[in-house]
């Protein structure tokens, strides 16, 4: 994001910048700026915004005053069951994206049907979160009856097992949909690793086995500390991504039997519960989530870039 | 030579197995969404889809208890040739059947000596017998749910077959205007693509506009304003539903085309805007100062030389822009819901309505994924570039 030097040469009126930047200009305002602005006021407002948060205080309980709202969404227990499973969400599914891109990515780069495995395991970024939570959905189907036509339960039961309901019972349901979310993103780790690994020069590699060292030691002391700042990239992007997760939760479970998560409490208290107010306080606290990964990753980009 | 090529593949078999592995584990969900959606309904809860290509239900009863003297075919005996559907149908329930099989047959047992079945097994006999005697023939495989999802036909049977006898459903006529039937997904598929389209034209448009400025214009305040407009990327977009929602609704404008179009290039633009500076900026000077120097005007440099020349990034931003908002449930939910209802919204809405319906629900979640698939497979080279020409909006 350097500064550009425009050429001396290229002289413009005074108005004609202000002409191009101007519908981006009207629109991301109307669209963005405003509601963004709206919406931090509506957080320390009551349910329908009409007075401050501290109207819905009740005599003898705790009490945040103007920032109620707030305290509803850092203490109430249904809000810290949502914080729980993000956190979940956060180190497994980014845990498993990263690594298991990395993975494919390593293993294609020996392959001559590379492109091929590669646009397999990318093909869900084109699929909605509808589709994909209707894939999913199938290959979770518990039959009460004897005839399993979900994938998954038929294995189960092929081996002896019991069937499950995966996405009802507690003790799966949340392993059940990050799998889903880990299905639809590992594509996007392994194209950016993959970049990154075909830019490591083939010499220092050659260097390495020459003189002896195995490939599981060529990958770790060769390879990874080369790309570990892609690998920081990415990780801090899924990291932003995994906070705001929302469609598969809505479409697999609509956040029923403890699947909640935040995005999903965001939606819920405004559209089902209709308190704009905590809805509003819990968008605030996602977004303060979000910036110290977005503030790390613009930097360490901008270092990338400076290198090259 | 020979032992060190075999030596070679052995060394790199592990490779192949685990990633062939992967690939089958990513594909088998959606193969068996696909599989499904061209079983018969009757089927696909009858069976699970990897035994589409396996023997019919009973098939393997019948070769047990009747085959011997029916025959596989099941015409062996003359007097009662089990492919005569009027003789079928006499026994299509399975207590029918059974008690047809105690009863001794010219003196015999019916059976003989094999033993009697299980009632479990007497009905997927007869089953099996409506089968092949044509009462209830049905192929393995057929695009009825295909059709049945289009029209937004919802009764038992399906589409073709009502229509056939003459007892087509109150919104439907059984002619080629079912087509836009506001229940299918015909209507929604136009729905999506009206849409889409306005959407990713829109964004394209004005973030080139931006991306020119802020790259060869130079005005006060440029760099913190661009810095500012990327910055809103993230602004996660639940946070402006209601304030937006809100005016929607004073101004009559919720469920229009027009307020959707708005809102989503408003939400392409930061990232819009970021990608075309960067790829416009980095266009050589040298073109731009020769193009000043033979008193070309801003305007016709930005159209005549930036923006053919930034086609590639104008190609990877239309595709994400694309896939993101044909695939989008929430946008629409809230601001067209069912007024003009969008392929995600139809299906969304089959899940809740129709709980197992999985005949319909596969062939819908195709139609809504072989346009993003064929975009997706066709462009694909300009998608992972505009991926790795920065952080990916999200």
């Amino acid at each position: 994001m350097s500064d550009t030097q425009v050429p001396e040469i290229m002289r413009q009126g005074k108005i004609a910048p202000w002409l191009y930047v101007a519908p981006a200009l009207l629109i991301m305002t109307a669209f963005i700026v405003y509601p963004g602005i709206n919406t931090f006021l509506l957080s320390f407002k009551n349910a329908d915004g009409t007075m401050s948060a501290a109207a819905a205080c009740v005599e003898g309980e705790p009490c945040w005053g103007i920032l109620e709202n707030f305290r509803y969404a850092l203490t109430a227990p249904i809000m810290l069951n949502a914080f729980r499973n993000n956190l979940l969400w956060v180190f497994l599914m980014v845990g498993g994206t990263v690594s298991m891109g990395l993975l494919i990515a390593v293993l294609a780069d020996r392959v001559k049907y590379e492109a091929l495995a590669k646009a397999i395991i990318f093909m869900p970024m084109a699929i909605s979160f509808v589709g994909a939570g209707i894939i999913w959905k199938f290959v979770y189907a518990y039959g009460t009856g004897q005839v399993q036509i979900g994938l998954l339960n038929a294995i189960v039961t092929k081996l002896g097992g019991e069937p499950i309901s995966w996405l009802s019972e507690p003790a799966f349901n949340n392993f059940a949909l990050i799998i889903v979310g880990v299905w639809m993103w590992t594509g996007f780790c392994m194209t950016i690793l993959s970049a990154s690994l075909k830019s490591v020069p083939t010499e220092i590699l050659e260097a390495a086995r020459v003189d002896g060292a195995t490939e599981w030691r060529v990958f770790w002391k060769v390879m990874v500390p080369i790309i570990m700042p892609t690998i920081a990239v990415v990780v801090t992007t899924m990291v932003i991504n995994v906070l705001k997760i929302f469609d598969i939760v809505y479409v697999m479970t609509g956040g029923n039997y403890g699947t909640e998560v935040i995005a999903n409490r965001m939606y819920g208290e405004m559209y089902i519960s209709h308190q704009s107010g905590r809805s509003a306080a819990i968008a605030v606290i996602l977004i303060l989530l979000t910036i110290p990964f977005m503030i790390w990753n613009v930097r360490r980009f901008r270092a990338q870039e400076a290198i090259r | 030579m020979t032992s060190d090529r075999i030596k070679m593949i052995l060394s790199g078999l592990p490779t192949h197995v685990v990633l062939i592995g992967l690939c089958l584990i990513w594909l088998i969900p959606t193969i068996g969404l696909f599989v499904t959606s061209l079983r018969p309904f009757q089927d696909i809860n009858q069976s699970g889809w990897w035994t589409a290509l396996a023997p019919p239900r009973g098939a393997e009863e019948y070769s047990q208890t009747c085959a011997s003297c029916h025959g596989s075919s099941g015409k062996e005996i003359a007097t009662a040739d089990l492919t005569d559907p009027e003789l079928i149908g006499q026994y299509s329930r399975s207590i029918k059947l059974l008690a047809l099989l105690k009863q001794e047959v010219e003196g015999q047992p019916h059976l003989q000596d094999a033993p009697m079945p299980e009632p479990q097994q007497a009905a997927d006999i007869a089953d099996y017998l409506k089968r092949i005697s044509g009462i209830a023939a049905r192929p393995r495989f057929t695009l009825d749910n295909y059709i049945d999802a289009v029209m937004g036909y919802r009764g038992t049977a399906n589409y073709t077959t009502d229509c056939a006898e003459g007892e087509q459903a109150l919104d439907l006529n059984c002619n080629i205007s079912d087509v836009m039937n506001p229940r299918g997904m015909g209507r929604a598929f136009v729905n999506s693509l009206l849409v889409t389209i306005p959407c990713v034209i829109l964004p394209l448009l004005f973030a080139s506009f931006a991306g020119y400025a802020f790259s060869w214009l130079d005005f006060p305040g440029r760099m913190l304003l661009f810095a500012l407009l990327v910055g809103l990327q993230i602004v996660p977009l639940q946070m402006t539903l209601i304030p937006i929602s809100r005016v929607y609704a004073q101004l009559g404008m919720n469920g229009t085309f027009i307020g959707i179009w708005l809102f989503h290039t408003g939400f392409g633009l930061p990232y819009a805007i970021y990608l075309m500076r960067n790829f416009i900026g980095s266009l050589p000077r040298e073109i731009f100062e020769s193009a000043y120097l033979d008193g070309m005007s801003h305007w016709t440099v930005f159209y005549k030389l930036a923006l053919p020349l930034s086609v590639p990034a104008l190609a990877s931003l239309a595709i994400f822009q694309f896939l993101w908002i044909w695939n989008d449930l929430l946008v629409a939910l809230v601001f067209l819901g069912g007024r003009k209802p969008v392929l995600t919204y139809q299906i969304s809405n089959m899940v809740s309505s129709l709980g197992a319906g999985w005949h319909l629900l596969t062939a819908a979640a195709f139609v809504s994924m072989a346009l993003p698939m064929i975009v997706f497979f066709s462009l694909q080279r300009f998608f992972v570039r505009g991926m790795l020409a920065g952080a990916v909006k999200g």
